[in-house]
């Protein structure tokens, strides 16, 4: 029998990485706040590799921070080894990527929310959506509590109607050896929402103690530690070490000869899976030439002996796991506590959801991380913290929250799922970015930390740092536009210790920056009564100058971007009323519905032609309404 | 599924001179309403009626029922036609005069006379063809000569788009490469190497160079070779052009000034079309007209890609001679030395030091000896010197040669980056725009400026 339990502004369904991001935000925004998880011990569980971060996913890492999100602080909290990837590439595509205390992590974050004003957590599965009209109205649980709120968000992760699959056995279950969520999938089919199926799998895990680490390759963490959140000062910590360790033919033959008990093959399982992170017998199948892979064994935290087989990921039967597994040199005698599984499980096709994560079909329902057909914690919580922002706008009746792909790889993530729709688990990557030299991971506060500041998640105490470090940076890069270095003797000689050209006439610092060979830290002694700044200062000075160019050059084609984003659709556009439109394109914006030309041309299926077809109908339409 | 904002065009659309069948052709969304107007057919049916697609036997009458012609009529129902609009095609028998009396009664009923190419315009505005393909329809219209036409068909077929293709997808494997190694720097993906990616660059560049060329070579299959016979007066300039033309076309005097325009003509040479411009002699006068004239010979030969120099063998070198010699500077010229039935009066050897580059053809422009000689020189400068092809020939436009030289720019600045060793996240920047840019051609991109253009220059709305 249901009862009533209470009202509330906003319902999260799930706690998960995109849960906690969603309601953090509701609750911090004002707003009166549930969120539920069916089992509260796993709050920000990563049911895969304990990592967050690398190319792209890193990027928004930080900009879930300078949104005013928590992921960062989190990280922070509770890494246990700090790398940052690209060293030898640019700027542009530095990653930070960190390795993490998995049990460490699901409690920070748990006591947080717990911790939260506004923010109330429950144990307990959802159920059904209630719906008025075309209005939410709240959520109903197993027990059958009724919760009103003026917005759902649902980021219920793998669980709906989730399905393990371990050789030929297969069971219905969430991850990890949680309960799944089988009935909620029917109540989202009852509003019309059009659902898919995609798989992920995960590797073994490992005892400690039954690994030679003296036959792999260690993998340290960085000296030096840069901390993802910017409200981190610097943080020094002991670091663990992740190993590395290949497959070899061995390895191969196993797998190639149990192929047939591969559900993958046999067609046991039907989900796509995401092919950046295939199975190791995916693999093996796609790369025959191939004669190893690379595996690396990462601790899942200090407080257990438990470890991560990255590159073993696997859905082959047990016996098949123990077998390979032992083929692989150090882990011979390796003990699996855990064994690797695939999961099947309901997304919701994402292009049923507007650029703010509602749904177009109910007003005030949010989707937010893998039910959307995403994968990774990042994705997940980059998701959660606009949905929850944009929930919270809405119920204030403000202007919602849409970061374009100029703005965020959030905003590229956004698009592209709105958009585009998925045909497998989507993941961020810096290619899919088409500013990534804007988009850089050490300038996400100075791209969005104005936002987060005006939709009040980001303390006012912050933001005066944030504006105080974005002046200096501004003064210094002046600076150096305006003093200028005379060619004497002196100068010449110092320049030619620096390995690098003489100078013939006077030239400003910020020209000999721009030199391959020099710094900032080497001009100093051109330039020896300036002003000691903050590291993060100097790297944003040493990146704007230096390349300059190449920035600039991105600036002019944002600029030639947003006149396309900001050409608007009408909501009201008839499609069918458009002579000329390809039948395809006509259905995919039907679908879809476009809010600018600049997203209706990233549509699959709507080429340049019908684009021309549909600027000449508004062009048409504009100047009809103009004359009358 | 209409927009009345589009005008219904109209045209006569066979070649002039084609065996007498010429179809006037209606497009727009007024095309049916336009031909019923004016179309008698023997059965009674009203052209609405008209099944699709089926030729329609009748008369063309004008507002005072006379008959005009007898014509075979068929309706074609949009989309599925050449422009995507309402089409009607009027097959007539009676000649030019009957065609353009048909033309002017269908724009009297309220159609507008189609510009030049508009119909293939309309076809890629309406999504039926990409760019790549429009623009090798409006080459057609324009081209000059039959092996221009060829070419011109070869690129309808996408061979063109074929090869931008081909660039294009080598320049996405090399993209494709250095992503990977930014995305996933933690899997054992064998690094881009900085001369693997060089080595990439500068093929592509190379195969935008060489389509650069082919395509000036396409430039001259569509315009034309613009060659000027440059002369002091009366060494017979306008003699030549009469005999490369085997026709009496330039008035020829034995008066110094004869001519003072400028005259132009089109002869093929092995299929190459050449503009012949004959102008007014150069020397140094009085005479207004004549100087007007001669302004404009100069004008030309700044413009002119091939200058035939033309020297009388008759008389001596003067200075208005040698004058002209040094106006020509670098350009490619070949020299002719005129009136050889005539005894020689100048030192073949000075004309040869004066312009060493330059190959020496002699003739006789009266008695039209020397002019087969002098037309293979032509070709053979034309193909040798100046590195016309018409292998894998292209026929670029205007802005798709403006499209190529901007992806060489790209390419160069990769290049140039990459020497430099700019973090290649940076050079990737410059080989991406280079891809893009390449899209154009073909329109798998659609950038502001094509939009632009195309408001410009088409009835959008009123
Ligand atoms: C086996 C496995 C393999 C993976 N492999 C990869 C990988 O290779 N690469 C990668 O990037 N990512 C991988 N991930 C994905 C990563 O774990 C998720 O993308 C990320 O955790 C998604 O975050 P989320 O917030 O959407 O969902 P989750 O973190 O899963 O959180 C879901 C939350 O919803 C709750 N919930 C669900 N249904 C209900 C309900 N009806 N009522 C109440 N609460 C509910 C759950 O209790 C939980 O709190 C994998 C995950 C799994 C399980
Ligand atoms: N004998 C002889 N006379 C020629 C030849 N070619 C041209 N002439 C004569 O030379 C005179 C001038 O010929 P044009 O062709 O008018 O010379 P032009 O160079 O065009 O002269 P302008 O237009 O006045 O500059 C005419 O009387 C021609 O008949 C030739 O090959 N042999
Ligand atoms: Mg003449």
């Amino acid at each position: 029998m249901d009862y009533n339990v209470g009202k509330y502004d906003v319902a999260v369904v799930g706690i998960g990485h995109a849960g906690c991001e969603a309601a953090l935000a509701t609750a911090r925004m004002g707003l009166k706040t549930v969120a539920f998880a069916i089992n509260l011990d796993s709050i920000a569980l990563m049911a895969c590799n304990p990592s967050i971060g690398g190319p792209g996913k890193g990027n928004m890492v930080r900009e879930i921070d300078a949104l005013g999100g928590q992921m960062a602080i989190n990280v922070d909290k509770t890494f246990i080894q700090v790398r940052m990837l690209n060293t030898k590439k640019g700027p542009a595509v530095r990653a930070l990527r960190a390795q993490l205390d998995k049990r460490a992590y699901s409690a920070a974050m748990k006591y947080t929310v717990e911790s939260q004003e506004n923010l109330d957590i429950v144990q307990e599965e959802v159920v059904k959506i209630l719906v008025e009209g075309e209005k939410v109205k709240g959520v109903v649980t197993k027990t059958g509590g009724v919760y009103e709120a003026r917005a759902v968000i649902l980021t219920t992760g793998v669980y709906l109607r989730g399905r393990i699959v371990i050789g030929d056995l297969s069971y219905s279950s969430g991850p990890s050896g949680l309960f799944p969520a089988n009935e909620l999938s029917k109540s989202l089919e009852s509003l019309g929402l059009e659902l898919g199926r995609f798989k992920t799998g995960t590797p073994p895990r490992i005892h400690k103690d039954s690994v030679d680490f003296s036959k792999m390759i260690i993998q340290p963490g960085d000296d030096v530690i840069t901390p993802f959140s910017y409200t981190s000062e610097k943080i020094q910590r002991e670091q663990v070490p992740c190993w590395l360790t290949y497959t070899n033919e061995t390895t191969h033959k196993i797998i190639a000869e149990n192929l047939h008990r591969a559900p993958l093959y046999t067609g046991e399982i039907k989900g796509v899976g995401p092919r950046y992170c295939p199975s190791v017998e995916m693999k093996i199948v796609n790369f025959k030439d191939k004669k190893s892979h690379q595996i690396f064994i990462e601790p899942e935290g200090n407080g257990t002996k438990e470890m991560y087989v990255q590159g073993l990921s696997t859905s082959l039967p047990a016996d098949v796991q123990i077998a390979m597994t032992h083929s692989v040199k150090g882990l011979e005698n390796a003990k699996i506590m855990r064994f690797g599984y695939a999961i099947e499980y309901d997304f919701v096709v994402p292009t049923q959801l507007k650029p703010t994560l509602e749904t177009k079909a109910v007003q005030g329902l949010y989707m937010a991380g893998q039910i959307n057909g995403t994968s990774g914690y990042e994705e997940a919580a980059a998701q959660g913290l606009i949905a929850g922002i944009n929930a919270a706008l809405k119920i204030k009746e403000k202007e919602p929250l849409v970061l374009s792909r100029s703005d965020a790889y959030i905003g590229v993530l956004i698009d592209d799922l709105v958009t585009k729709g998925v045909t497998e688990p989507y993941r961020i990557l810096t290619s899919r970015a088409e500013y990534r030299l804007l988009l850089r991971q050490d300038n996400a506060d100075l791209r969005l930390m104005d936002i987060g500041h005006s939709i009040g998640l980001i303390s006012d105490d912050r933001y005066e740092k944030f504006l105080k470090k974005k002046k200096s940076i501004d003064d210094e890069i002046k600076r150096l536009k305006s003093v200028k270095i005379t060619p004497t003797a002196k100068v010449n000689e110092v320049l030619t210790g620096l390995n690098t050209a003489k100078l013939n006439s006077p030239s400003t610092l910020a020209e000999l920056l721009k030199r391959p060979e020099l710094d900032y830290e080497k001009l100093k002694v051109l330039d020896e009564d300036r002003e000691q700044l903050p590291d993060d200062v100097i790297e944003q000075v040493e990146i704007a100058t230096a390349y300059e160019g190449y920035i600039e050059r991105q600036m002019s084609q944002v600029a030639q971007f947003k006149k396309m984003e900001n050409k608007k659709i009408p909501d009201d556009i008839d499609y069918d009323e458009i002579y000329g439109l390809g039948f395809e394109a006509r259905e995919k914006l039907k679908e879809v519905k476009p809010i600018s030309i600049g997203q209706a041309s990233r549509i699959s299926g709507v080429n340049p032609s019908d684009i021309t077809v549909l600027l000449i109908y508004l062009e048409t339409k504009r100047r009809k309404s103009h004359n009358e | 599924m209409k927009t009345d904002s589009c005008e219904t065009i109209a045209a006569i659309s066979t070649a002039i001179g084609e065996g007498g069948i010429g179809i006037v052709r209606i497009s727009g969304p007024r095309a049916f309403e336009i031909a019923e107007k004016i179309f008698k057919p023997r059965i009674k049916k009203s052209l609405f009626e008209f099944k699709n697609r089926t030729l329609y036997l009748g008369d063309i009458v004008d507002s005072n029922d006379e008959i005009i012609d007898e014509v075979l009529l068929a309706i074609f129902k949009a989309p599925h036609t050449y422009t995507r609009e309402d089409m009607v095609e009027i097959n007539c028998h009676g000649g030019l005069v009957a065609q353009k009396r048909i033309l002017a009664l269908v724009l009297d009923k309220g159609a507008r006379l189609a510009e030049p190419g508009e119909f293939t315009k309309r076809a890629f505005l309406n999504g039926r063809i990409d760019l790549s393909q429009a623009e090798a329809v409006i080459d057609i219209i324009r081209a000059k000569t039959d092996r221009a036409l060829a070419v011109a068909n070869r690129r309808l077929t996408g061979e063109f788009s074929e090869k931008i293709s081909r660039i294009r997808s080598n320049l996405l494997n090399v993209i494709a490469h250095i992503e990977a190694n930014i995305d996933f720097p933690e899997d054992d993906i064998p690094e881009a190497e900085p001369e693997y990616i060089s080595q990439e660059i500068n093929n592509a560049l190379k195969m935008v160079e060489d389509l650069l060329r082919s395509a000036g070579s396409g430039r001259i299959l569509r315009e034309g070779l613009s060659t000027l016979i440059l002369g002091n007066t009366n060494v017979g300039k306008s003699s030549l052009l009469n005999a490369l033309l085997q026709e009496e076309r330039a008035i020829v005097t034995d008066i110094p000034g004869t001519t003072r325009d400028i005259i132009e003509e089109y002869i093929d040479i092995q299929g190459i079309p050449i503009k012949i411009i004959d102008t007014a002699g150069i020397r140094q006068t009085t005479d207004e007209v004549e100087k007007i004239g001669i302004n404009r010979a100069m004008k030309h030969l700044q413009e002119a890609e091939l200058v035939l120099l033309m020297i009388d063998v008759s008389r001596k070198l003067t200075d208005d001679d040698k004058r002209l010699i040094e106006l020509v500077g670098d350009k490619t010229t070949i020299t002719v030395i005129n009136k050889v039935d005539l005894p020689v009066a100048v030192d073949e050897y000075e004309i040869e030091k004066l312009v060493p580059e330059a190959k020496i053809v002699k003739v006789s422009a009266l008695k039209q000896e020397g002019i087969d000689e002098l037309k293979t020189v032509i070709y053979d400068t034309i193909t040798e010197k100046m590195g016309f092809t018409d292998e894998g020939l292209i026929v670029a436009s205007e802005r798709q040669r403006r499209i190529l030289e901007e992806s060489r720019e790209f390419l160069k600045s990769a290049l140039c980056a990459m020497a430099e060793g700019v973090p290649i996240e940076m050079v990737e920047i410059d080989i991406r725009d280079a891809w893009e840019k390449l899209g154009e051609i073909t329109g798998d991109t659609v950038s502001e400026d094509i939009i632009n253009t195309i408001f410009q220059k088409f009835c959008i709305g009123k």
